[in-house]
């Protein structure tokens, strides 16, 4: 039986924010239609006959006395074959679809259109029969998406059921219905998507310790302050600094099966990039072009500001839902502060009491409930399935401060944490990540990964690294005020090593043929080689040889360059480097005694 | 003046730029309202909120005079400015009335000064080199076509210069038009504007060019709607009549500040320094219009000023501005100080478009290497400057030495140019390699080796290893 849904009227008109009465029986976070254009609005008060709408288009022209109509719906994500390649808006709106309705390149007003395209045929393949017993998270069939074997799921919240109809092999469209399911007398039709409240995670059987490495290519992040495929980072820095390339980096290269990336009030032209870039470049685990794994959410900082607030949510939901099919999925976010700011914003036009910064009291509790929707997890199903949703937020800092509320409490529910550094970034030291502020608690947990994979024990030259570059950087200290001459030289052998780690390794050119990926073989290798140097250099100041004159070798520059040299070259380029550099040491003593 | 829409007498309460009105009859949001006093005074506002029991409208100027028996009129339609190739050439007040003396112009279309925004997808990537004939921005900072790049400077340094010199000399390689000039001034003094328009004039760009002047002592509220007013004409120019525009808007501090006013005015909750909340979206209105669309052969290449209070990088203006532009150019009032134009510092300066708009094919191959490699030792360079003032001379090490001296060198030869010196990309790139190659090969450790080879001034086509001793 349809409920008949009230139609009210518009109050009062402030901004992005639309006060209507008469809406009886108005819940909220309610999807509601506003004005003569049907802009799409969501609930997020109710006083007494009052409706707080926080609406997700522009409101210029919209006028008192206008009806606004409820959906009895809460906001929701369409989710089903159609969304891997997709570049959507803040609502779940297809760009392209927008772009054709709007009929220009600028965003028009009202326009509805579904996130998934209603007239493709897809190849449906059931693995389930007639009779056969599902619950919820069952796989009743499977659809080829890109390299992606997408599962048609029982939708989570349906029950135990009996498939009493079940759509046999062949081309169908998402609207189609392909299972029809029975329970306790009353039929179930299933189509190929089902929606989902964005607001509301996804259930899954069980939460599980995240173990495995979610591989980067970029080497200060896995080696020193990895993140696990299911774990949380958070990239904070000021302007310029290199989040955005380390979000697009790791959208390019982790070993994820799908990507979620979620452009929330930032720049235009870096979801361009993307679209540029991404249907060129090829996963090498699959072959196919990266943009088949990847669903681009944009809404840009010129778009209306609450939809930055619905786009976090929309993207996550996407991401659980491949999680579901007991995938690896990464989900980034450029930039969580625009989103908290959105929240501030509409806080303010709620006349809420501010706190810290204007930001309302719930401010952590919102960004603890993002995050922990992360994880690595046992999926529903009568399957034994893994899958992990891995959450990665820049973060933007106002003044470059990371004491201010967004990183602050941002910091407390995160795993890993990569602090972007101005200086480093100002002498063009990218990724900047700063490794005396950075983190992870990940880390001491990979060593059997590593060694698995690398067959080095990263762990202890991971640690050996940065006790050079600790105790390099307190030396710098001291270097400032009494100058490097004045150092004794053994300590001027520490700073050449630290400064051999940082250019030779932490240094990564994302805009680089070769650098712009490292494997974790190689990682290891180059890692080992450039502390080696550290190794053989250093009994030659017990022969007084002078650091100034180790600093001149024609070795350390080759060092300084492995990064660059391919991995099929590698191995024998290290060789070569080592046996020059023992032949230069040699030298070096035969000339000083 | 047609006197149609709805006209009402009776406002309620005049609080500063606000005006509250009771509940108007069919008014909208951001509709704009006229008012009119009765002795033949005009203002212009703008609803702001809007509801059944009160409305609250925004008067664009100064509310002087304007009492509370004023007429309003609501208009029915949001901010416009009218439209056609005879903006070309003209003047016009911060909300685009002529005040050259010339006659209205004809109006193809009218735009809302707002715009709206662009489609991420129909989108063209910026990624074509244009030569500014400055070595250090086309060296490490290259701006492409399409891109927005700010200048931040400080009140006293020459960005009024800097941009007038790009303007003078900015051209798309291969291509024969030369940019049209959009210019906003907010809250300028007179001085500079005639500074760039007897530059504009001097170089011939006249007749290709829209100015927008908002003086020091024109309205405050004004400032809003200036470069709003600027864009809509760039995007006419650009994506109706193919021009590649380039937008210049002096002074954004000026825009901020208004922006404040006007905040504190409504009694909103401030963020930073008291600058609203909202700023960086606001902002980002502004900026975002800059860009490419697929299918359309013009462009937005946007050029805003501001001047740091304080020299402050870290200030809510040149913050959010930095958050949102592709990159800034950072003029320096340590390098002015010494005599150096432009006084440009490469180093918190940044074109996060340079990548994909320089290298073979575009500038040349070694263009990257050779920044990356500029930035690595100026930085190097700057340390060792900071050291001396600690230490002195004799306190640093040979390769600290060294390295002050490469700064020397980078900032006479390569950064020091004239006002009206023309540099090509390839002499600048040539420069470079003679500042770099002062410096031993080992430490060129941002340039592959085949790159040494081929393009260092000792080396070049040389095929001797470079690793055989320094
Ligand atoms: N790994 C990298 N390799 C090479 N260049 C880099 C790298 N990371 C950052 N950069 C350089 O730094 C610039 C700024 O980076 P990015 O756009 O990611 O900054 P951001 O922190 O996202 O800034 P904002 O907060 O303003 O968006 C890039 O355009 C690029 O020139
Ligand atoms: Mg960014």
């Amino acid at each position: 039986m349809e409920e008949v849904l009230a139609k009210g009227e518009i109050l009062h008109i402030r901004g992005p924010v639309v006060f209507a009465e008469n809406l009886k029986g108005a819940k909220i976070r309610e999807v509601v239609l506003v004005g003569e254009e049907r802009l799409i609005g969501e609930i997020v008060k109710v006083e007494g006959d009052v409706a707080v709408i926080q609406v997700y288009e522009p409101t210029g022209g919209l006028k008192p006395g206008e009806p606004v109509e409820r959906t009895g719906e809460p906001l929701s994500a369409e989710l089903g074959p159609g969304l891997l390649g997709s570049v959507l808006d803040g609502l779940g709106r297809p760009l392209e679809a927008v772009a054709e309705i709007a009929g220009g390149p600028f965003i028009t007003r009202g326009i509805k259109v579904p996130t998934l395209p209603r007239n493709k045929k897809w190849t449906f393949k059931p693995v389930v029969k007639k009779g056969d017993t599902v619950e919820d998270g069952d796989v009743l069939g499977t659809v080829k998406e890109g390299a992606i074997n997408h599962k048609i799921m029982v939708p989570p919240r349906t029950g135990r059921c009996r498939v009493a109809e079940i759509a046999g092999e062949g081309d169908y469209t998402v609207e189609d219905i392909i299972a029809t399911l029975e329970r306790a007398g009353r039929k179930i039709d299933l189509k190929m998507y089902h929606k989902w409240p964005v607001r509301y995670p996804r259930p899954f059987k069980e939460k599980l310790e995240p173990v495995e490495l979610l591989l980067t290519g970029q080497r200060v992040i896995d080696t020193f302050f990895p993140i696990v495929k299911g774990g949380t980072s958070a990239v904070p820095g000021g302007f310029g600094t290199g989040k955005t390339v380390t979000l697009h980096q790791i959208s390019k290269w982790a070993d994820a099966d799908v990507v979620i990336y979620v452009g929330c009030g930032e720049r235009g032209n870096e979801m361009t990039d993307l679209l540029h870039t991404f249907p060129k470049l090829i996963d090498p685990k699959t072959g196919r072009p990266l943009l088949e794994r990847s669903v681009l959410i944009a809404n840009t900082s010129n778009m209306p500001v609450p939809a930055r607030e619905a786009s976090i949510f929309m993207g996550i939901t996407y991401a659980e839902y491949f999680r579901d099919m007991g995938l690896n999925v990464v989900l980034t976010a450029d930039s969580t502060s625009r989103w908290a700011e959105a929240l501030r914003e509409l806080s303010s036009r709620l006349e809420e009491i501010p706190s810290e910064k204007g930001y309302p009291a719930y401010l952590p509790d919102y960004i603890a409930s993002f995050y922990e929707r992360a994880g690595r997890v046992k999926v529903l199903g009568s399957r034994n399935e893994i899958g992990s949703v891995a959450i990665i937020g820049a973060v933007s800092p106002s003044g470059g401060d990371l004491n201010e509320p967004v990183t602050q409490h941002t910091m407390r529910y995160v795993g890993a944490f990569w602090a972007l550094d101005k200086d480093l970034a100002f002498r063009r030291h990218f990724p900047s990540i700063n490794w005396l502020r950075s983190f992870s608690k990940y880390a001491s947990g990979l060593g059997e990964w590593w060694m698995k994979n690398s067959g080095e024990d990263m762990l202890s030259l991971r640690g050996e690294a940065m006790d050079i570059l600790q105790r390099a950087s307190g030396l710098e200290e001291v270097a400032r005020v009494v100058g490097e001459a004045a150092l004794s030289e053994e300590n001027r052998l520490l700073l050449l090593e630290a400064e051999l780690i940082r250019e030779g390794y932490l240094v990564q050119n994302a805009y680089h043929e070769v650098d712009t990926f490292c494997s974790p073989k190689k990682q290891a290798k180059l890692l080992k080689t450039l502390i080696q140097f550290y190794r053989e250099a250093r009994p030659l100041l017990d022969y007084g040889v002078p650091v100034s004159r180790i600093q001149k070798l024609s070795s350390l520059g080759r060092l300084r360059r492995l990064k660059f040299v391919p991995e099929k070259e590698f191995d024998r380029e290290v060789e070569e480097t080592l046996r020059e550099l023992k032949d230069e040491l040699n030298r070096l003593v035969a000339e000083v005694s | 003046m047609a006197l149609y829409g709805k006209v009402y007498r009776g406002i309620e309460q005049v609080k500063g730029p606000l005006v509250i009105m009771r509940g108007v009859p069919d008014a909208s949001y951001e509709e704009v309202v006229r008012f009119y006093s009765d002795d033949g005074r005009e203002w212009l506002g703008q609803v702001i909120e809007v509801g059944k029991e009160k409305t609250i409208l925004q008067v664009l100027g100064d509310t002087e005079g304007l009492e509370t028996k004023v007429m309003v009129k609501f208009t029915g339609s949001t901010l416009k400015l009218p439209v056609s190739d005879e903006i070309l050439g003209r003047v016009f007040n911060g909300s685009g009335m002529p005040i050259d003396g010339g006659p209205p112009v004809r109006a193809d279309d009218y735009r809302d000064i707002n715009g709206a925004p662009i489609n991420p997808v129909k989108r063209d990537y910026p990624d074509e080199f244009v030569e500014t004939g400055i070595s250090v921005i086309d060296g490490m900072l290259s701006l492409v076509r399409g891109q927005k790049l700010p200048l931040f400077s400080e009140a006293g340094l020459p960005h009024n210069m800097v941009a007038a010199q790009i303007a003078r000399q900015a051209v798309v390689p291969g291509k024969s038009e030369r940019f049209a000039i959009v210019f906003a001034a907010v809250g300028l003094k007179y001085d500079d504007i005639l500074f760039f328009r007897r530059q504009f004039e001097e170089f011939g760009a006249l007749s290709r060019s829209v100015l927008f002047l908002n003086l020091a002592n024109d309205p405050v509220i004004e400032r809003i709607t200036t470069p709003r007013v600027a864009l809509t004409a760039a995007e006419y120019l650009a994506f109706d009549l193919d021009m590649d525009v380039l937008v210049i808007v002096t002074d954004m501090t000026n825009y901020c500040e208004a922006l404040r006013e006007l905040s504190s005015a409504r009694e909103e909750v401030p963020s930073r320094k008291g600058y609203p909340g909202y700023m960086y979206s606001d902002l980002a209105s502004i900026y975002e219009r800059a860009g490419r669309i697929k299918g359309k052969a013009g462009s937005i290449t946007f050029m805003p000023i501001l001047t740091m209070p304080g020299g402050d990088l870290t200030h809510p203006i040149p913050d959010l501005t930095g958050y949102i532009t592709e990159g800034q150019i950072f003029l320096d009032l340590d390098l002015f100080n010494r005599g150096i134009y432009p006084p440009i510092n490469a180093l918190p300066s940044l074109s996060r478009l340079m990548k994909d708009g320089i290298g073979a094919g575009k500038t040349r191959e070694d263009h990257k290497e050779v920044s990356d490699q500029l930035y690595a030792s100026y930085s190097q360079g700057v340390k060792a400057r900071e050291l001396v003032k600690i230490v002195g001379e004799a306190g640093l090490s040979e390769r600290e030495r060294l390295y002050l001296e490469f700064a020397k060198r980078f900032e006479e030869r390569l950064l020091s140019q004239g006002f009206k010196e023309r540099r090509t990309i390839e002499e600048t790139l040539d420069i470079a390699w003679d500042v770099l190659s002062m410096l031993p090969e080992g430490e060129l450790t941002r340039i592959s080796d085949g790159t040494i080879r081929k393009f260092h001034p000792k080396l070049r086509g040389e095929k001797t290893v470079i690793y055989e001793g320094v």
